[in-house]
Formats: C-alpha cells, sequence, structure tokens
C-alpha cells in the first residue's frame, strides 16, 4: 500500500509537469497576447501544485510556504498583466 | 529524504493516493484543453477546471497526508484553498474583458469581422 502511495505522488509530479510544458506550448504560439496571459496563469497554478507535491514527497511542511508565496504573486502578477492588456501596447 | 509512508494506515493512503490520481488528471485535461481547443473563448475553461477541481483535490490529499503524517491537524492548506477560491473567478473574468476589450478595439481599427467572435459585428457601431 504504501508503494502505491509512493508511486501515485510520482505519477502526480510527472502529470503536473507535463501540464506546465504544455502551458510553455501555449505560452510560446498563443496567437494573441491573452492567450499567453491565460497560459502564464495556468503556469502559476501549475507550479503551486507541483510545491504541494514535492511537500508531499519529501514530507516536509516548508514547501506550503512556497506554495502560498507562488498563490500570492500569480494573483497579483495576472491582475497586472490583464490591466497592461487593457491600457494598452506601449506603457504609460 | 523521504517520508516513513509504513506507518500510515490503509484508509489514509487509499483516499490520498484516489484524490492525488485524480487531482493530477484533471490538471492534466486542463491543460491538454489549453493547448487543444481552437478559441481563446474555449481555451479559458481549462484552467478554470484545473483551478477548481485539480487544486482541490490535491490540496485536499495534501490535508489528509499530513495529517496522518504528523500525528495532529494539519489544516493550513485552507488557506491556500480560500484564497484561490476567491481570487479565480475574479482572473477569469479580468482576462475574459481583457480579451472582449481587445477584439472590439481590433475590428474597430481595421474594420474586419471574423465567424467565431463572440460578439458579432453589426455595421451601426
Amino acid at each position: 500500500m504504501t508503494a502505491l502511495l509512493s508511486l501515485a505522488i510520482n505519477f502526480t509530479l510527472a502529470c503536473i509537469m507535463l501540464a506546465m510544458m504544455l502551458c510553455v506550448v501555449r505560452l510560446l504560439l498563443g496567437p494573441a497576447a491573452q492567450d499567453r496571459v491565460l497560459a502564464l496563469d495556468t503556469l502559476w497554478m501549475c507550479a503551486m501544485l507541483l510545491a504541494l507535491a514535492l511537500g508531499m514527497r519529501f514530507g516536509n511542511l516548508i514547501y506550503f510556504e512556497a506554495a502560498m508565496l507562488i498563490a500570492l504573486t500569480g494573483f497579483v502578477s495576472t491582475v497586472a498583466l490583464t490591466k497592461f492588456l487593457m491600457r494598452g501596447e506601449v506603457i504609460e | 529524504m523521504s517520508p516513513d509512508f509504513d506507518n500510515l494506515p490503509l484508509w489514509v493512503s487509499l483516499p490520498v493516493t484516489l484524490l492525488l490520481v485524480l487531482g493530477s488528471l484533471i490538471v492534466l485535461i486542463g491543460a491538454i484543453g489549453l493547448v487543444r481547443l481552437p478559441h481563446f473563448f474555449q481555451r479559458i475553461h481549462g484552467p478554470a477546471i484545473t483551478v477548481t477541481l485539480g487544486a482541490g483535490c490535491i490540496l485536499i490529499a495534501s490535508m489528509v497526508f499530513f495529517t496522518a503524517l504528523q500525528s495532529r491537524l494539519v489544516i493550513h492548506e485552507l488557506l491556500i484553498t480560500a484564497f484561490i477560491l476567491l481570487t479565480a473567478p475574479v482572473v477569469a473574468m479580468l482576462i475574459m474583458r481583457t480579451a472582449v476589450y481587445r477584439d472590439l478595439r481590433a475590428r474597430r481599427r481595421d474594420g474586419k469581422t471574423e465567424s467565431n467572435e463572440v460578439y458579432p459585428f453589426s455595421p451601426d457601431e
């Protein structure tokens, strides 16, 4: 049973990293700027889940702090990018 | 440095395994939808699944796992859960409004219309 649990945690890490690679694909070839912002938003969400899964993999609660910081800064950066896209391509 | 999974009982490791597999598959399906769907207003549904269901499953699995591993109540993942559930609709609404605004502005600039856009072009605008 314990081998199954560690296998499930490794499977979670692999799936989240594959999802991050797909987000990077959309970030690189997104046709419009809002596609890139959406891909970046999904990318930090996957990074937060990756930090949580790493914390379960190593049995350490310090990864929770990293996940909390990624969640906070990702929200602020996405809001800033969308407000920038609303105003235009040039920084005022 | 791997934790000692040996003293975890079966009623902990079985639901944690199921929640982890379910959550990671949902995250992967959301990312595939982000890449594969053809239009922007369809692509925004994939990350919504990732944010709500996938993150919820993995956060619940983490809470149950650390509660059993440390033999005390560890529920501070509820902070991340509450924060995500509060901010995900705000982020989705901002990105969608930005896309609509940019579509309308680009159409006003060059006067062309596309058939699969949300707001069809009416000439009296």
